[in-house]
Parts: C-alpha cells; structure tokens; sequence
C-alpha cells in the first residue's frame, strides 16, 4: 500500500469511529424519544413534569418531586464535595510531601474504581443505621444519599482539580514567592485563581457522575415521591424511578419511565450548558490565552 | 567602598552534583553589577542563592555565607518571606499574574497587608513611572497583563519589583526573550535604577554588560574566574580564560 493511501485510510477511519459514536448517542436519543413521547402526549407535558403526585396505578404520572430529588441530592452532595475536593486537591498539589502523596493519591483513585453498588451496600448498611440512631425516623433520606454520593465523586473532583493546580506555570509560584508572599498568599492569590478553569472542569464532571447514579442512591435514599421538607426526608430521584418500576411496567406506565428519562437527559444538558458557560466566561476573563 | 552583599566560601550542591565552588564575590551598593559565563556555569543557581529561591528545590544544599547588609541570610531565624521583601527578582521569560496590569503591581503591596486604596493607586503610578511603562498602560489599568507585549510585561514586572521597594533587584537574563528595542527599553531603565537600587544582572550579551555595569564577575564551571571593574575585564582581563570568552573564542 502507498503511504498515501496508508494515510487516507487512517484518517477516512479515525473519522468512522467518531461519527459511529456520535450516531450511536443520537440512536439512543432518539429512541427514548420514541418510547417517550406517547406518555407525554396522554399525561400531558406540564402536568407531567409539574405533576406533584406519582401514582401508576391510578394513571398519574407527575414528576416533580423526583425532579426536586434529583437535584436536591446532587446540589447537597457537590456542597460536600466540592470543598472537600479542592482542598485535598490543593493538599495534594501544592503542600504534601512527596512519601503521602505517594499513598494518597492511588488510594483516591482507587476510590473511584468501587463499584457503586459497593458504596450502596455500605450506606444501607452502616450509614443509615447510624442516622437513624443520630436523627431518628428511618435513616433513609437526602441527606445519607447525598453523604454516599459525595464518597463517589471526590475522586474525580480531587484528581482532576490536582492536575488543574499542577498545570499551573511554576514561574507565577516564584514571581508571587519573590515578591515575598508566603507560600499560602501565593496559593490563595495566583495558584488557585488560575486554576479555576480546571476546577469547574471537575465540579461538572462530578456533576455529571452525581446526577446520573442511580443504584447507590436508591439502596440509601428511601424512594419515597416526595418534596422533602428537611434533608432527613426520604426523597426518590429520576433515575431511581426508572429503575425501581421499569421491571414491571407497561402501557403508559412504561411509556412515562422513558418520559422520565428525556426529563433526565435534559437535566443534564442544561447543567452542563451553564457550567460550561461558566467555564468559557471564566478562561475569557482571565484572557491573554494562556489559559 | 560600601558593599550591599558580601558572599564568602559559598557552595551549593544538588544531589551530588556539585553546582557553585567556593564563590567569593562582594556586591557594590546602589551599583549594577553583572555575572556572565556560558550557559550552565552556575550564573542563575547564584543569584538564586541570594533571594533563597533555590528553597523550593529539595536537593539544594549549601555552605559558606551570604550576608545581606552584614547580616547572615541562611541564618535559621531568617524571616523568608522579609528577606525576598529585601531581595527582588525579575525572571528571564516575562511573568506577569494573570491578572489586570494594577493589579500586578499592587500584588507584592497587598499581601504585606496594605489595602488602602488611595496609597495602592499611588504606589502603582509610581512604580509604573519608575518602569517606563506608565504612558503606555495609564488608560488600560483594568486589563489584564497577558494582553501586553513581551517587552510591556517585563517592564511591569519590574514595575511589580519596585513596588514593594526592595534594596537589591536580582534580574535573571531579562532581555534574553525581546526584541532589540524593548531590550533598549529595559537597559535605560537599569541606567535609571541604579542610583536607588543594587542591581545585579546575568546576560550572556556581552555588549550588554559593558552597557549597563559598573561591576562584572565572569563565571565558568561554578567557580568565578575573574571579577571587578567592568572596563578592566573588558579592556584588559588578568585571566586567559575571560579573555578567551570576552573575545569569543569559546562559549
């Protein structure tokens, strides 16, 4: 074979195997859509997502509260994790000696590798006990799933903040450190304001992974189709719905769990529109595209 | 002669690589001295030594002493962070903060805790003046400092340098990465700098430490060959070896 036709196969295939992926993203899609839509049609598409009552059995199909669930899960998570995360990550990046980053850094990694039934398994079986001893009532609730989901995602929010930090050009540290600011001051004023792009990169990854955990989150969470009125209140989330009924459901019961799933999908979206947008807004405020 | 920084018996190592040998080397106050030497022969780990900027490098060890207006920098009750207040440094690549051109200047006045807004907006006019940048930022003060040119950002660090008013600027190739004219630019301003500030500055452009310095100390392979009266190492070098290299023969 000629080199030229060597390189215009590699390219015509490099191009193959990322348009398969996106086709195979936009058949899913579409299906769901497909299964979907009738239950949008029948229930109705306001009084299905604004619908405060989930009863199949009695053909109403709102989900409201599991859309509060979702994202009262999710939010109360990343207000544990992200501040956890950065800090380890800065920990990580710019102040533990070398022997403990040795240990911890696989340790966090290794974190991210457990499977998420794992992590169910032990809030089911340690963490709501023990709230249900602390706080009283079942120990199902937000608030224990929230505790599990932020376990899950520190890992990824801690490794790639950390490499965020470490991407940051050694001459700021020793322009900021000559200037005779300590070493906290050049943290706090140059390192990590830097570094930010990167950070948000890992609080929507995060994001991403806390939204669409389904199991861990109903072993721990109570699924109760509920607005909460406390973080100790059992919540269900989307994604718990879809996989708590899918087993047994037909007819528009069947068709309203897909709805579900086009609700989800665009949840997600739009989360990673705006922190997108974030993002985009924060590297062109810092401008001179250095960063 | 008064002397800002007096260097006796210093070696450094890292590892075991044995970097500077035996430097003795006296710095003239209010003077600019220059270090020259082919590249890898100790100039930077020098100037390093005497803002202790070689701290962040694990492996770094030394002896001798370095004193700092009679006073022993390596000494352990040594405040750091007051010594580099004392000590300034000015990098060969540009390396202003990501942040607006005010900003940077005030950076070094605001984390020795000063926030009063009228003497910050003072002193970084001052210090802009001082640079020779002032003219050419006064309007653009809230932008930030990566949309200056390269010869621009390494005037505002200087800018940056003189503002927390340190005795000694220690600059660090600092024309190596501009152009002739912005190169003109920072050597003027070495001129202007000199009457309140101890410079010292490593080039490898030899016309360049004629141009600026009073003072040269050659180095080669870590140890100083030859040091003093800039004309006289130039005219008329006592070493074989300075001559070799002033003349180009090797280097």
């Amino acid at each position: 074979m000629s080199k030229w036709n060597e390189e215009y196969f590699i390219e015509k295939g490099l191009l193959l195997t990322a348009i398969s992926s996106i086709i195979i993203i936009a058949l899913i899609i579409i299906f769901i859509f497909k299964e979907g839509i009738p239950a949008l049609q029948s229930v109705g598409f306001f009084s299905f997502l604004f619908g405060m009552e989930w009863a199949p059995s009695n053909g109403k199909f709102g989900i409201f509260p599991m859309i509060i669930g979702s994202l009262g899960i999710t939010g109360l998570s990343l207000l544990m994790a992200v501040p956890l995360g950065v800090f380890c990550a800065i920990f990580l990046a710019e102040i533990a000696p070398s022997p403990i980053r040795k240990i911890l850094e696989p340790t966090i990694q290794t974190l991210a590798g457990i499977p998420s039934v794992v992590y169910g398994f032990f809030g089911l079986v340690l963490l709501v006990p023990f709230m249900r001893e602390q706080f009283g009532g079942t120990g199902f609730s937000m608030f224990a799933a929230s505790i599990i989901l932020t376990v899950m995602i520190l890992p990824i929010i801690v490794s790639v903040s950390e490499d965020a930090l470490k991407s940051i050009p050694l001459e700021y540290k020793e322009a900021s450190l000559a200037l005779g600011a300590t070493h906290w001051q050049t943290i706090k004023n140059v390192i990590f304001p830097a570094a930010i792009p990167g950070i948000i990169t890992s609080v929507i990854l995060g994001m991403g992974r806390a939204i669409g955990e389904t199991l861990a989150i109903i072993m721990v969470a109570g699924n109760v189709v509920q607005i909460p009125g406390s973080i100790l209140d059992p919540v269900r989330a989307l994604t718990s719905n879809i996989a708590i009924e899918m087993g047994y459901a037909t007819g528009v019961h069947y068709n309203a769990l897909f709805a579900t799933g086009i609700v989800l999908v665009f949840m997600i979206i739009i989360l990673l529109i705006i922190a997108n947008y974030l993002h985009y807004k924060k590297k062109v405020t810092i401008g001179g595209g250095y960063l | 002669m008064e002397y800002r920084i007096e260097v006796e018996n210093l070696n450094v190592y890292f590892d075991e690589l044995h970097i500077l040998k035996d430097i003795s080397l006296q710095i003239p106050k209010n003077a600019v001295t220059s270090l020259i030497g082919p590249s890898g022969c100790g100039k930077s780990t020098f100037i390093r030594t005497l803002n202790r900027m070689n701290d962040m490098i694990s492996t770094f060890k030394m002896d001798g002493t370095v004193l700092l207006d009679g006073e022993d920098i390596y000494n352990p009750k040594v405040d750091v962070v007051e010594l580099r207040k004392k000590v300034g440094m000015v990098f060969q690549k540009p390396n202003p903060f990501p942040k607006s051109i005010f900003d940077n200047v005030a950076y070094g006045l605001r984390v020795h805790g000063i926030s009063d807004k009228d003497y910050l907006a003072q002193k970084v006019e001052e210090s802009l003046k001082a640079a020779a940048l002032w003219d050419e930022v006064k309007n653009i003060l809230d932008k930030s400092a990566m949309g200056l040119s390269g010869g621009q950002q390494q005037r505002l660090c200087i800018a940056r340098t003189i503002a927390v008013e340190p005795e000694v600027i220690l600059m660090d190739e600092p024309c190596s990465a501009l152009d002739p004219i912005s190169t003109t630019k920072i050597e003027d301003l070495i001129h202007k700098l000199k009457n309140d500030f101890t410079i010292i500055i490593v080039t490898h452009n030899m016309q360049q430490a004629t141009r600026v310095s009073k003072y040269t100390a050659f180095f080669l392979h870590g140890e100083i060959v030859e040091s003093g009266l800039t004309e006289k190492i130039f005219i008329e070098p006592e070493d074989k070896r300075t001559e070799d290299y002033i003349t180009g023969r090797f280097g």
